[in-house]
């Protein structure tokens, strides 16, 4: 063996050459080789592993991490108009503040006792999500929203013990195939289209599609193209009617001005909670909810985490736990509902914290400035010589389809013109969406002013001339 | 009496143990703290032209979309909202604060700071996922890197940093699996997963969820799965044999490589669950064993933060022969520049959305970094090293046994039993856990079935001291000797946590009683509606 250069790393303690010697001594073995004696010497890696050599000091780290940070740039230094999922909304300090403190970042599977704040503050998060969307059962945060969509299906697939679901086709390429791949295969899916003109989804088509095999009826509102559905209540009721469940994907960040969907008639709410406090974070910061009445089929077909609150030894003591485990796949294995392991608990917290901070009237009067703003934008983009915006015919929330067929450039021309003037163009919907010519989608929220939509309007006129 | 305070703080020159209590703040649940009209933050309102121009858009909203009750959430000042949050915290246990050796499986290490504070810089916090490459090129050059970092780690040709945690990569590996039968017309025949049942719940769990039939090999006395158990369960249906090395146990299946060879003989694939590989870095390898895939969690062994339960990921591998059905995209590096690769048509798609959780793939860049060759080999030889030494800690505590192949050494953790003291002193290993965080640390049991009596799974990571595993076997020994003496303090634990026991499960069990949220709990107990 080489000879070792003693370097003692600050991360492991026990890397002090002295204190090894007496460890080893304790459990009475010449050298630490000795312990992988299990390991057959086939098996053995007979090399160094081949990799850079280690930045030993927390300076040259921090300066070579920060480095590769800074060819990037970031929506502080751009103007950012993506969503599509990911959305930029205003972080409040607090929610960072909490979600950096080590007891909640370093925590992981402590028991309900030692690790009461987690259990209360995940319980607080499905309570306050539970207020925002009228239903008694919120899940600790899946994955993503994609997850929780596809969860959502296959929920509603063991509900009704049906084996189709109709899906609105106006869900992301990316989340049909996510839910495509988690489906099968069980369950079958079956787009149903959308007018073209308005973006809705086409009754008719809905109506023809059902039957008594359909599990589901999976639509979003706000749709992914930010068209608010109008007929929301007429689709669910015509899912019912065929005995199938009802399943809406929401962003939540609309709730404030939106009625929640259990009120035209979803069974099963999902979505996505990155915007209630989290930062972009390239995609990381996506966490998914699921959201039932408080029935016991709905209950038990959860493969999520649920906590519950209920009375300690100590009267007027809260405390709390796990709802019904014995559905996970902790208890049971291959016999629970799908699986359940680490997810997203800490940006479930967040949102928590998020919704504390904004109460009923922030989450209206943020509502409403994102509704004012996008269409605000839509109208100054809309007033460009060849430019549809919106080019959908209805109503919609934060973001919204721009169309460029009548000025000759294609969307990726035009999102190249943008980024060479700082800006990030709509996100570009041409091999998403062919029907849609060449489209993007913009997204508009509270943190974009009067000033920056004035001057994405002004760059748009120079790329487009 | 001496004046030296350090005299009362020890017995026999040895340390007492800590009169610990955790914070209990009592909190009220955060409705409860409501005060009608108070206001957290403000959002910004809009400005004058766009209120002149768009300010009458929410009347636009069709009326039975429109919300006309508000929803009832708390009405809080900031200062409250941030106080709530804060003795929330406190009433945590988490790694920064306890010798977080005795969550077993979890690989509860130290969370270097600097990488938490790298991953909330703008250059990460505030990139949009959907960003043109010109302007991400340093995140693709990261995610990059940490690929060919675990490649070499593993032996592995390929990775996805895109699942989200440790199940959803065993998920994107059972879905890689089933494509690689499906593209060679056997996805029928192949229905049937071999797993073990010290193998993580979710290698089974995945596997059903992926339409498997799953079949369970299990243990004999040495701890290891039978290779005739293993050679009678394989057939021309088995799609794959997923199975953790060493398991929970600590035990390490020195034949792991016939095990693979049995499997690829009878046409079948092999995943490597690597959760626990902290211990294996730089000692053993996927390649070697013979596996096609693997994982690796990045919140366990590669030091980013558990969160309570995630954010994570859980980075997984394949062979060559398996790149194609990677999920899209992956990334591609082409002399300096790097791109995303989303043109793959034989990908079982997405499994997360976007790139996973970057700022997870970020730290455990950063780790690596920190480290190099011999810091990761000096990380599994201290993690087997901190084991065996509190191994024999803890054995030499009366009641406790280290099931299986005894005398063995473990690698980084060993599922322990206390059956002996359980019986002898009429406690459960649950008491005795709660007992223990009396002490201001934790353990858990081990997943089910509970298939060792009265179990405890430590994993003594690199990040503790000796003097951490003293303490922390002192602990377990007072608990133990309070166990047999005075049974009802051990029963009735914790005491000094900030809560105490559920007094009735059917809270938690009785679809009558069950509250998931403070709205059902109202209705429910607190008589409203």
């Amino acid at each position: 063996m080489t000879k070792k250069k003693q370097v003692v790393y600050p991360y492991i303690p026990n890397s002090v050459p002295s204190v090894r010697r007496q460890m080893l001594a304790e459990i009475g073995v010449p050298d630490v080789d000795s312990l992988f004696e299990a390991i057959p010497e086939a098996l053995r890696l007979d090399r160094r592993l081949n990799l850079p050599e280690p930045l030993l000091s927390e300076q040259a780290l921090r300066a070579h991490v920060e480095g590769l940070l800074a060819r990037n740039a970031s929506s502080k230094q751009r103007l950012n108009f993506r969503g599509a999922g990911c959305y930029q909304h205003y972080v409040p300090a607090v929610c960072d503040e909490i979600n950096s403190r080590g007891e909640f970042l370093t925590a992981y599977a402590g028991e309900p006792y030692e690790d009461h704040g987690r259990f209360q503050a995940l319980f607080e998060y499905a309570s306050m999500m539970g207020e925002l969307l009228e239903m008694e059962v919120v899940n600790v945060p899946n994955y993503d929203g994609f997850q929780a969509a596809a969860t959502s299906i296959l929920m509603a697939s063991r509900i009704t013990g049906r084996q189709e679901v109709l899906v609105s086709a106006s869900v992301s390429g990316d989340k049909l195939a996510m839910i495509r791949s988690y489906c099968e295969p069980s369950v079958s899916l079956r787009g149903v289209s959308l007018s073209t003109k308005n973006g809705q989804l086409d009754v008719a088509a809905l109506g023809q599609a059902l039957s008594d095999k359909t599990a589901a009826v999976y639509f979003e509102n706000p749709s992914y193209l930010g068209v608010i559905e109008e007929q929301a209540q007429t689709i669910a009721s015509l899912g019912h009617e065929s005995g199938a469940i009802c399943v809406v994907g929401t962003d939540p960040i609309s709730l404030g001005v939106m009625t929640p969907p259990v009120n035209y008639g979803a069974d099963i709410v999902c979505g996505d909670i990155q915007p209630l406090g989290m930062h972009m974070q390239f995609g990381g910061g996506q966490a998914g909810f699921i959201a039932t009445r408080d029935e016991e089929e709905y209950v038990m077909q959860y493969p999520s985490r649920l906590f519950g609150i209920a009375p300690t030894m100590v009267p007027g003591e809260y405390g709390f736990g796990d709802v019904a485990y014995e559905r996970t796949s902790f208890a049971v294995r291959e016999q629970g509902k799908e699986w359940v392991g680490t997810a997203t608990a800490l940006w479930g917290i967040t949102a928590g914290v998020y919704l504390a901070l904004m109460g009923p009237q922030g989450m209206e009067e943020l509502g409403e400035a994102i509704l004012q703003r996008s269409h605000y934008a839509a109208m100054r983009i809309g007033a460009i010589r060849g430019v549809r915006s919106p080019a959908l015919d209805s109503p919609f929330f934060q973001e919204f389809v721009v169309n460029f067929d009548g000025t000759g450039k294609s969307v990726a021309e035009v999102n190249e013109g943008l980024l060479e003037r700082g800006i990030f163009g709509g996100v570009d919907l041409t091999s998403e969406f062919p029907d849609l010519g060449q489209s993007a989608l913009y997204c508009v929220t509270e943190v974009h002013t009067q000033a920056e939509i004035d001057h994405l309007a002004t760059a748009l006129e120079e790329v487009l001339q | 009496m001496s004046d030296d305070i350090r005299q009362a703080r020890q017995t026999e020159g040895r340390p007492n143990l800590r009169r610990f209590h955790q914070a209990r703040w009592d909190e009220p649940v955060i409705f409860e703290l409501s005060t009608p009209g108070a206001r957290g933050i403000l959002p910004a309102p809009v400005e004058e032209g766009i209120a002149a121009a768009a300010g009458g858009v929410l009347a636009m909203l069709p009326d039975a979309l429109r919300r006309r009750v508000p929803p009832k959430l708390p009405e809080m000042s900031q200062v409250h909202v941030l106080r709530h949050y804060m003795r929330l915290s406190q009433e945590v246990l988490g790694a920064d604060l306890n010798i977080d050796v005795g969550q077993g499986t979890c690989t509860m290490k130290y969370n270097p700071k600097v990488n938490d504070q790298l991953a909330r810089l703008p250059g990460l916090s505030e990139l949009h996922p959907l960003q043109e490459e010109s302007t991400i090129q340093g995140i693709l050059e990261i995610y990059h890197q940490l690929e060919q970092f675990l490649k070499e780690i593993s032996g592995l040709d390929r990775f996805t940093f895109q699942p989200g945690a440790g199940s959803q990569a065993i998920f994107t590996c059972t879905l890689m699996i089933r494509a690689y039968h499906a593209s060679r017309g056997e996805s029928d025949q192949r229905d049937e997963v071999i797993t073990t049942l010290l193998s993580h719940p979710s290698d089974a769990a995945c596997a059903r969820t992926a339409g498997y039939k799953v079949i369970t090999l299990y243990p004999e006395s040495s701890g290891l799965p039978a290779m005739d158990a293993l050679k009678a369960a394989v057939s021309e249906r088995t799609a794959a044999l997923l199975i953790t090395n060493p398991e929970d146990t600590g035990i390490f299946n020195p034949r792991i490589s016939q095990f693979v060879k049995i499997v690829h003989d009878a046409g079948g694939l092999c995943f490597y669950d690597q959760a626990n590989a902290n211990g294996l870095l730089g000692i053993t390898r996927a390649r070697e064993a013979g596996f096609d895939l693997c994982h690796f969690n990045l919140h366990k062994t590669f030091s980013a933060p558990h969160g309570c339960g995630g954010p994570g990921t859980g980075a997984a591998g394949c062979t060559s022969t398996l790149e194609r059905f990677l999920p899209a995209p992956t990334v591609e590096r082409h002399g300096d520049d790097y791109t995303l690769d989303y043109d793959r048509p034989d990908s079982i798609g997405k499994v997360r959305s976007f790139h996973g959780v970057a700022s997870a793939v970020l730290k455990a860049y950063a780790w690596v970094m920190s480290l190099g060759a011999g810091g990761l080999r000096e990380v599994a030889e201290t993690a087997v090293l901190n084991n065996n030494y509190l191994l024999k800690k803890v054995l030499d505590i009366s009641g406790v046994s280290a099931p299986y192949a005894e005398g063995a050494r473990r690698i980084e953790q060993v599922r322990y039993s206390w059956e002996k003291l359980c019986e002898e002193a009429g406690v459960s290993s649950e008491d005795l856990g709660l007992r223990a965080a009396d002490f201001g640390v934790h353990y858990w049991t081990s997943h089910h079935p509970f298939i060792v009596p009265e179990p405890m799974t430590l994993e003594p990571t690199e990040s503790y001291s000796q003097d951490d595993l003293d303490e922390y076997a002192a602990i377990l020994a007072h608990v133990a000797e309070e166990a047999r003496s005075q049974p009802g303090v051990v029963k009735n634990a914790p005491h000094n946590s900030p809560v105490h026991r559920v007094a009735d499960e059917r809270y938690l069990d009785d679809p009558e009683m069950w509250a998931i949220t403070w709205r059902a709990y109202l209705r429910k107990h607190g008589g409203e509606r």
